[in-house]
């Protein structure tokens, strides 16, 4: 266990460096002098090469890179060209909006996908099971932003159950807040429980076809009992490994998702900077989210290896 | 069997677009915004700007398979001698495996995000951000089929033979990836095609007035009220290219697996 931990986290600190030095290449490209955006077009080559010592720019790559590396572990972000407020700040203001819809959308997809997987199963070759099917292929070759433009159309305006757009915050307003997500995350989910749904039910059979699941019903235990303790435990492992790779498309498609709904989470800033090519906020977008989804996945991996003994065990 | 009629029919629309759109896709018509389907002249209907729905569609369709196939090439280019060398040669595989860390630590929307402030958007920055999001998954799919052919006996009565690596891997096992990778191509392509839209209809791909069913959605969301059929068109037609690619790739994994046919039966 030991062992795999400090492999796995040694792998997960060379990504961080080589996504690290990526992006701060990336940077270097985008388009623009800096030492001419704050001087302006007129400033003589003496004030550009000030500025440019001034910022750093005239040292070695490398040491541009240390640099570079130093202010982000301070928490140093910069500021927005555009507006002028910290980076941190707009982080902290956006941030939470999108955390709350992608774990609402998680929740949803897990509920939803593992309850259609197991209906798929035990109704094999009956009406739920093509139901359970159709749903799944509905999800994996239906783009998430259309259902929720039908959504906001049918659901929201024409039957008037949910609000079509606008975000209340969750944290002081919990009831309102969620209220106001839940057509959001049910859009955002469904792409996930259709992937979900397909796992289970695949890992599901698997498992209720093999031996000591015959064995446990020779024993004579209950049909709950065993789909509880078996079945779905053995899906579990399925159920996370699946969420984690998953995450950059729920990533991905959060920003599409307040887009539609116009709610004011990360996915707006991040458009938002794009759009008004605010180097900074990109800059911390993409390294916000390339950080967290390398810590995210890391953790998977640590759950993974908890919930199945097998990894830990056989690491090597 | 319904996925390969469908996929036809979907590359043939993309193929015979210029010959089956009645207008140019670009086209407005201000004297008739809004029409409904079925309207003499707009199968369809038309938009905002009068321009003829159908059109927009059947272009539409063409650029989402363009996209999907620059896409997939590019994931075929890159991806597959990376795999071939990862499962080949041990020391290159960790290497390798660390690259594909790095790759899969940014989401596909940040890569086009990344291409799009540095060089603008565009369809090829799309299908290049969608192409490169694909290829740590190529890779591992060509790494794994390198392993388990390179323990066959062809591989390895050639070995004894003194062949050298190299040919190893180009005349023994890189035709014998041609299946794993076909079967992934159908993986990519929806996918791709999911893509484009969605950058598209964030402004982050195809630019207006290019004809894409990302753009029309975007379009159409602002007067979804009105006329809603101008939504519902272009997400039909997405599903329409992913359902296709979906079946038709199914069957083809059942048919290039039959122990997976014999499981499911």
């Amino acid at each position: 266990m030991i062992r795999y931990l400090s492999t796995r986290l040694w792998h997960s600190a060379i990504t961080l460096v080589l996504a690290s030095v990526v992006i701060f290449i990336g940077i270097r490209q985008l388009p623009g002098d800096p030492a001419i955006a704050m001087a302006g077009e007129e400033a003589s080559p003496e004030q550009l090469d000030a500025i440019r010592s001034k910022l750093g720019l005239d040292q070695p790559l490398p040491v541009q890179y240390f640099a570079f590396v130093g202010r982000l572990l301070q928490g140093d972000l910069g500021k927005s060209t555009r507006t002028g407020t910290p980076v941190t700040d707009l982080l902290a203001g956006t941030l939470p909006v999108t955390l709350w819809l992608a774990a609402y959308a998680i929740v949803v997809a897990v509920v939803a996908g593992v309850l259609l997987g197991v209906v798929a199963e035990r109704y094999r070759g009956r009406w739920p099971e093509w139901l359970s099917n159709g749903f799944a292929l509905i999800g994996l070759s239906v783009p998430s932003f259309w259902l929720g433009l039908l959504a906001i159309l049918y659901l929201a305006v024409n039957l008037g159950w949910f609000p079509a757009s606008g975000y209340v915050d969750v944290g002081t307003n919990p009831v309102r807040g969620l209220y106001y997500l839940t057509l959001p995350a049910l859009i955002l989910g469904t792409g996930l429980a259709a992937v979900i749904l397909r796992q289970t039910r695949a890992s599901m059979i698997e498992t209720m076809s093999t031996d000591y699941v015959r064995t446990a019903r020779a024993k004579g235990l209950g049909g709950g009992r065993i789909l509880f303790r078996y079945g779905l435990r053995n899906s579990l492992i399925v159920v996370v490994t699946i969420v984690g790779l998953q995450l950059g498309g729920l990533i991905s498609g959060a920003v599409v998702t307040e887009r539609i709904f116009a709610l004011p989470g990360f996915g707006k800033l991040t458009l938002d900077s794009v759009f008004t090519r605010d180097y900074p906020v990109i800059q911390a977008v993409v390294l916000v989210i390339t950080v967290g989804y390398i810590l995210i996945n890391l953790a998977v991996d640590i759950l993974y290896s908890v919930i199945n003994p097998r990894i830990r065990v056989g690491s090597n | 069997m319904a996925g390969g009629i469908l996929l036809a029919l979907v590359v043939l629309v993309a193929l015979l677009a210029p010959l089956l759109a009645p207008y140019d896709p670009a086209q407005v018509h201000f004297a008739t915004p809004f029409q409904k389907p079925g309207t003499v002249g707009f199968l369809l209907g038309t938009d905002d700007l009068g321009r003829d729905i159908f059109s927009r569609l059947v272009f539409g369709i063409r650029s989402s398979l363009e996209v999907g196939v620059l896409a997939v090439l590019l994931s075929v280019v890159i991806g597959t001698p990376l795999g071939l060398l990862a499962g080949y040669w041990r020391w290159l595989d960790a290497i390798i495996s660390r690259l594909n860390d790095v790759t899969l630590a940014f989401p596909f929307l940040i890569i086009a995000v990344g291409l799009v402030a540095i060089s603008g958007p565009s369809l090829g920055n799309a299908a290049v951000a969608i192409g490169i999001a694909h290829i740590p998954a190529m890779i591992r799919i060509i790494r794994g089929e390198t392993l388990r052919i390179k323990e066959s006996d062809f591989v390895i009565g050639a070995r004894t033979m003194d062949a050298s690596g190299g040919r190893i891997i180009f005349q023994h096992i890189l035709p014998n990836t041609a299946s794993a990778l076909i079967v992934q191509a159908t993986v990519i392509m929806p996918a791709a095609v999911i893509g484009e839209a969605v950058l598209s209809f964030l402004g982050l791909g195809i630019q207006p007035p290019a004809p894409s069913l990302g753009i029309m959605l975007s379009d159409a969301q602002q007067y979804l009220f009105r006329s809603p059929t101008a939504a519902i068109v272009p997400g039909l037609g997405i599903a329409a290219i992913c359902l296709a690619f979906n079946l038709f790739g199914d069957a083809l994994r059942d048919a290039m697996d039959p122990a997976a046919t014999s499981r499911k039966k």
